[in-house]
């Protein structure tokens, strides 16, 4: 069965959303278009608009290929799945607290205790701490798949420091320059409201020390990390500062920023550094990039930290396997929307299932992420496989596995016109006082034909994402 | 408004490097010049050129000899020369994307632009062809870039900083240059008003942008006191050390505004600044030219230790750098 397109039915047969995009990209010259589309990246690159590629010395900064098909969904669509991402994400914000707290899901015997005591990204540090306002994730970024007319699962939570939402607004942006028409012709909701959604956000879970108007900065490795770009982008939307750890200090009790008139008291930190390198006192003592003495002073009350460190152990790929039971375990409802099923290779039978049905599966480490470490059954080589089931066998519980998905695709403006590519989708969702989920998301597209990895930093390219009004 | 003292470090020395970019494309098309005319033995010409820039030793240590297809190459391309035009686009470019939250987006995007031009033509070898119209590119991009500042950025402490950088850059070139050339200017001198002189000096004024505003400003006499009060002392001059001074301390008393008393580095400009101004030519050279600029470079090279200093550039405390500062070594 070909995977579902959500633009095209059959030849001639629209879906609804698309049908006024497609009616307009019939009157288009194909070759306009591909000038506007070489207008775009010449644009993306005198902005730059750039991801840094670790260990690539001349490409060090590259585009992220964008393509000017829009992805396009329905209201409906869009407010069904609005709310599994809410009840998603609220399960995870009580999960974390009570992973940190009781650990009654545990007591219950829905969890294993081996997931969270022998797991990296659960911090001792953390136990027995509530962050202000009762909230870990103030930031997610949920990737989802669709496989057909109804049918969507999450791939994963990313509830540590979700990127990619700069695209998101930048892709829109473009948009509307190369083509105000179809904006007049189509209601499509605004994405570009996110900096301000965030920055109140961030305000709204100020720590007990703030006195006043919050105070709110960025928290980057700085310029050589792969999304330096997006910190800079979202510092400057929110018109806060943007800092690295060399910026800040702990001084009277408070982590504060030295500014050329003096040190200055920072309330909300969205920090964009991992767990293990944001405080050399109580992490990895090796980390130049974080700030010593803030785990303390967070807490203390003195900084709030977004997200909270130690979130990691939501959206660990072990973990994702019991999100069914975790979300109903903390809202009392079915899941929503659905997971991906998956086999844990730590449990005997699966193990035995998984490397017997190799060559269907895709089969990712458990605590990978960026496409790296995984490898897809289908597309592999036979010698592949027999490489990747040893590794397998070596370390059965570092790996979990799933089925291949028939991911849906969007077209693409390829050289003769419309091309079908798999697409998958990644919506911001923002806690705080309340959730605020920002109406699109970052739509990736593999852009080989037949390829299922979408991951930027393997040739994956984004589209704007397009939630209509009505 | 509160600046983080990274951010000021960052548009300081962008500035600088943009400037210094400029400084080193006029260098080489001032060089250039003289080697096509043949009046002096040419290789000592490109020897002080070298000297000028700052840059000789690094030279040395890796050609030895001087040619002048390498040292134009050094001077311009080499990316193992971290004042080379091509080095200097890169650190302008990469302080600017340290502070772009601090740029208009028009600004920006002039940076980015001519650093990726600048990378391109830059790639490859450089013939003799090429060269002069690659020496206008540049020009050209420093231009745009300071046009864009001047006509996009608000007048405030960002504004500020980039202006000192810019400022302290373009004396210590200055200085640099006649320094370079001191011994051209000296009356005892004996072939003065000789031919030879006359285009040695054009060619320093060439290298400064000013040959023709040396004209409308003196008659377009060639005097050694002229020349010393064009470069040094006279405030109309833009690339003069009084001018730069000028600007210098009329930022810093903006940047004063915010202070409870005046910065320490104020102090120093204002010594500086009053001795550019209260000095005669005829002073300068009776005391030693040579001495003067020798003395100015050093106090420049203060003023700018004393700004990073006041306005702190730089963490405190050894244990708080994070190695990803951005190297910003003063010629």
């Amino acid at each position: 069965m070909p995977p579902f397109d959500e633009m095209l039915l059959s030849e001639s047969d629209v879906r609804q959303p698309y049908e006024k995009f497609f009616e307009w990209f019939a009157a288009q010259d194909t070759q306009d278009l591909a000038s506007k589309a070489a207008e775009a990246e010449s644009f993306f690159r005198r902005t730059g608009i750039t991801f840094n590629v670790y260990g690539q010395e001349e490409a060090a900064e590259r585009l992220i290929p964008f393509d000017l098909v829009p992805r396009i969904m329905a209201k409906g669509e869009w407010d069904r799945l609005a709310l599994g991402i809410e009840q998603r994400v609220e399960a995870l914000n009580a999960f974390l607290h009570d992973i940190y707290h009781d650990q009654e899901i545990v007591k219950a015997g829905k969890l294993p205790a081996r997931l969270i005591e022998g797991n990296e990204a659960f911090l001792p540090e953390m136990v027995g701490f509530t962050p202000p306002g009762n909230v870990y994730t103030h930031i997610i970024g949920t990737d989802i798949v669709r496989t057909g007319e109804d049918q969507f699962y999450v791939l994963e939570d990313n509830a540590r420091t979700p990127s990619g939402v700069s695209y998101m607004i930048e892709n829109r942006e473009t948009m509307m320059q190369m083509f105000p028409e179809l904006f007049a012709q189509n209601r499509v909701r605004p994405v570009e409201t996110y900096p301000h959604h965030l920055r109140r956000s961030l305000e709204a879970v100020a720590p007990p020390a703030c006195d006043g108007n919050p105070c709110v900065a960025v928290l980057t490795p700085g310029i050589f990390n792969s999304a330096y770009f997006e910190h800079a982008f979202l510092a400057d939307q929110m018109g806060v500062e943007l800092v690295e750890g060399s910026d800040v200090a702990e001084i009277d009790g408070r982590i504060q920023m030295r500014t050329t008139e003096g040190y200055k008291p920072i309330d909300v930190i969205y920090r964009r550094v991992d767990d293990a390198f944001l405080d050399p006192k109580v992490f990895n003592p090796e980390s130049m990039l974080g700030i010593p003495g803030i785990m303390d002073a967070y807490k203390r009350g003195a900084i709030t930290i977004a997200n909270a460190p130690g979130t990691g152990i939501s959206d660990d790929k072990a973990i994702y396997s019991y999100m069914p039971e975790i979300v109903e375990f903390y809202t009392g409802k079915p899941a929503m929307l659905e997971n991906v099923p998956t086999w844990r290779c730590a449990e005997e039978d699966s193990l035995k299932y998984v490397l017997e049905h190799l060559s269907e599966l895709v089969v990712k480490e458990v605590h990978g992420s960026g496409g790296y470490g995984m490898l897809v059954g289908p597309t592999a080589s036979k010698a592949e496989c027999e490489a990747f089931a040893a590794k397998l066998k070596e370390n059965p519980s570092n790996y979990i596995a799933q089925p291949t998905l028939a991911l849906s695709t969007v077209p693409i403006l390829a050289e003769k016109g419309l091309a079908p590519r798999h697409v998958d989708l990644r919506p911001f969702v923002l806690v705080s006082d309340k959730i605020r989920i920002i109406p699109g998301g970052l739509t990736r597209v593999a852009l080989k034909e037949g390829s299922l990895v979408v991951n930027s930093s393997q040739g994956g390219g984004t589209k704007d994402t397009w939630v209509l009004r009505d | 408004m509160a600046l983080l003292g990274r951010t000021a470090n960052g548009l300081f020395w962008m500035f600088r490097y943009i400037e210094r970019a400029e400084n080193m494309a006029r260098l080489v098309d001032a060089g250039l010049r003289i080697s096509l005319t043949n009046l002096s033995g040419e290789t000592d010409e490109w020897e002080s050129i070298l000297v000028s820039a700052g840059v000789e030793r690094a030279y040395r240590e890796k050609h030895g000899d001087y040619d002048p297809d390498l040292i134009i190459d050094f001077l311009v391309r080499d990316q193992d020369n971290p004042s080379s035009v091509r080095s200097s686009f890169d650190t302008a470019r990469m302080n600017g994307r340290m502070v772009r939250t601090a740029l208009t987006r028009e600004l920006w995007e002039a940076i980015n632009e001519s650093y990726l031009v600048i990378k391109s033509v830059l790639a490859s070898k450089l013939d003799h062809r090429s060269l002069p119209r690659v020496l206008d590119l540049v020009k050209h991009r420093c231009a745009l870039i300071r046009g864009s500042f001047h006509g996009t950025m608000l007048r405030n402490e960002i504004f500020d900083f980039c202006q000192l950088g810019a400022s302290l850059e373009r004396a210590d070139n200055t200085a640099r240059i006649l320094d370079v050339k001191y011994w051209v200017l000296l009356p005892e001198h004996s072939s003065i008003g000789s031919a030879l002189d006359n285009f040695q000096w054009t060619s320093i004024l060439r290298s400064v942008a000013a040959h023709r505003s040396y004209a409308w400003e003196y008659d377009g006499n060639y005097t050694a006191p002229n020349i010393i009060d064009f470069l040094m002392l006279n405030r109309r001059m833009p690339r003069s050390l009084g001018h730069c001074y000028g600007v210098i301390g009329d930022a810093l008393s903006y940047l004063d505004r915010n202070r409870p008393e005046p910065a320490p580095s104020d102090e120093l400009v204002r010594d500086v600044s009053n001795r550019l101004s209260s000095v005669t030519v005829r002073q300068v050279l009776n005391n030693g030219l040579h001495e003067f600029l020798e003395r100015f470079i050093i106090d420049n090279n203060r003023v700018a230790q004393q700004i990073a200093a006041d306005f702190r550039f730089y963490p405190d405390a050894p244990a708080n750098t994070d190695g990803s500062q951005i190297q910003t070594q003063s010629a």
